[in-house]
């Protein structure tokens, strides 16, 4: 099981977190000028890496609020929890572009 | 390759079992081969065996990092079944399916292939729509299935909980009486011992750790035991698809998870068939030492390690309990995990790359045990001729260019 730090209320059980896959991908901002390659390169592929990874979490039965972490996907690791709007960044359209990716939801 | 038989069995038993040799040989990798395999799962040997027998090409390495079934082959839970809902699929399975059914003549080792029927099962109105429609695009494919009734379910398997108490009331199945299971270990096996009597070496604890490619086209690997050089490159690792996709300069539409499986101890027969239920969540078979061999859902997070969360384990076993009460006292031995390789459309990737002579088949995520030999059978057609062979045409990476994906989620059984 993993303990899970979420930003706002601490570690937690893995159990109150649902995964929400690679983290920083963000969604082109003008779709209709890429290529059908690049739109799926967008929508399916993932670095998949052995080793470090950023990826989202929500923490589903707690506050509810999405955020990153890092961890090591052979051994588990979790290295830290960053939050992905950090508040003293003014909401730009770029943090919103990195917000939550639910395109590979399939759980 | 000495043939086994009848007669091979007595001979070796009247000189006390001393002369059985080697099912395979163990050879130094040579400079350059026709066709190198990275991978030496049931998949990867497959592959080598058919490049053989079906298109002359017998000068092939098998590149095994492991050992031979150490793998995702060694870690299912050996089900075989194809009764995949979409055409595309369901003749992919079907094709694999046929194999199967001559599998143990045609190499000459028993793979303990045993129909003994895979029931999925339905919990609620919608779960029995959908098994109709399935049952129903199965038997237009000339797929054999059929539609249970909770009440010959009750009567097929003495020891479910068919009660409408029940907190998961099972309304109905579907069964495929020609699935079943087969012994995963003896299918790598027999695949490696029938490639390697073909010609093929089969290369054990040699890692690839690059792809070399110049000026568009592959040119051959470069391995813990030195560089190894082909023109044509099929790539069969399953969970490190994405790991040697970017050796080639490629990303990949996959995500690695674990699955988690585990068997009891072993009890007297007690479930002569394979119970699935993709609603509760769990399934069911009963090996032929005796041990309940279980399968649980793949880990939500990405995942290498070969092993998953406990909550995984414990989602399963509640299911088990919640279908075969009998069950709630069986003692749990011994737990694994593989490492599946999940494509969006829950469907494999059997496919040329934009690298001129290298080939990946991948993406077979939670069910590609059954896919053993066909799986094999049209990726060594698509490496001997650079072409997809009719049945795994619609499994190219384009599909996710293109769109035309082959949306496989309820037929995989296993929770994404």
């Amino acid at each position: 099981m993993l303990l899970i730090e979420c930003p706002w209320c601490g570690p937690r059980a893995e159990t109150e977190f649902s995964y929400g896959g690679e983290a920083g991908i963000t969604r082109p901002r003008d779709p209709d000028a890429l290529s059908d390659a690049e739109w799926a390169d967008y929508l399916f592929c993932r670095s998949n890496p052995r080793g470090n990874h950023r990826e989202l979490w929500n923490h589903a039965h707690g506050c509810r609020r999405w955020f990153g972490v890092e961890r090591d996907t052979v051994t588990y690791r979790i290295s830290r929890s960053f939050e992905l709007y950090p508040a003293a960044v003014p909401e730009t359209d770029a943090a919103l572009q990195s917000g939550p990716d639910n395109s590979n939801g399939g759980d | 390759m000495k043939r086994y038989s009848a007669f091979s069995l007595l001979r070796n038993a009247l000189s006390h079992n001393r002369n059985w040799r080697p099912a395979w040989r163990s050879p130094a990798p040579k400079k350059s081969y026709d066709a190198i395999v990275v991978g030496g799962g049931g998949h990867g040997l497959a592959t080598a065996y058919y490049l053989a027998k079906e298109h002359g090409i017998s000068n092939v390495a098998v590149l095994e990092k492991g050992w031979i079934g150490g793998g995702n082959t060694g870690r299912n839970t050996t089900i075989v079944r194809s009764n995949y809902l979409w055409t595309e699929a369901a003749l992919l399975y079907e094709k694999s399916m046929k194999l199967w059914e001559g599998l143990s003549q045609d190499l000459n080792y028993n793979v303990m292939f045993s129909q003994r029927g895979v029931y999925n099962l339905a919990h609620s109105l919608q779960d029995m729509r959908d098994i109709e429609r399935r049952v129903n695009a199965n038997r237009l494919n000339g797929i054999d299935a059929e539609v249970v009734s909770a009440s010959e379910l009750g009567k097929a398997i003495p020891y479910l909980n068919v009660s409408p108490d029940a907190r998961y009331p099972i309304l109905g199945a579907s069964l495929q009486r020609r699935g079943g299971v087969a012994r995963h270990d003896a299918v790598a096996w027999g695949f490696a011992r029938a490639a390697d009597a073909l010609g093929v070496d089969i290369i054990e604890q040699c890692e690839v750790t690059g792809i070399e490619v110049k000026n568009g086209k592959a040119v051959g690997v470069l391995t813990t035991r030195g560089s190894i050089a082909s023109d044509r490159i099929g790539v069969v690792v399953a969970g490190h698809a994405s790991v040697l996709a970017k050796m080639a300069g490629l990303r990949l539409p996959i995500e690695s998870h674990p699955l988690q499986a585990f068997v009891s101890e072993p009890i007297k027969p007690v479930l002569d068939t394979v119970v699935m239920s993709g609603a509760v969540h769990g399934y069911i078979s009963q090996s032929d030492k005796g041990e309940l061999v279980v399968g649980a859902g793949i880990d939500s997070y990405n995942g290498y390690g070969q092993r998953g969360s406990f909550p995984v384990i414990e989602h399963a076993m509640q299911a088990i309990i919640e279908l075969f009460p009998i069950f709630s006292r069986v003692r749990m031995l011994r737990l694994w995990g593989g490492i599946v390789d999940v494509a969006p459309d829950a469907c494999p990737i059997l496919s040329k790359t934009p690298v001129e002579g290298l080939y990946f088949n991948c993406g077979w995520g939670t069910g590609g045990f059954k896919a053993t030999p066909g799986s094999g059978w049209v990726f060594a057609h698509t490496m001997a001729r650079d072409e997809a062979h009719e049945l795994n045409a619609p499994f190219s990476l384009e599909r996710f260019t293109t769109g035309a994906l082959v949306d496989e989620h309820g037929a995989a059984a296993v929770a994404h």
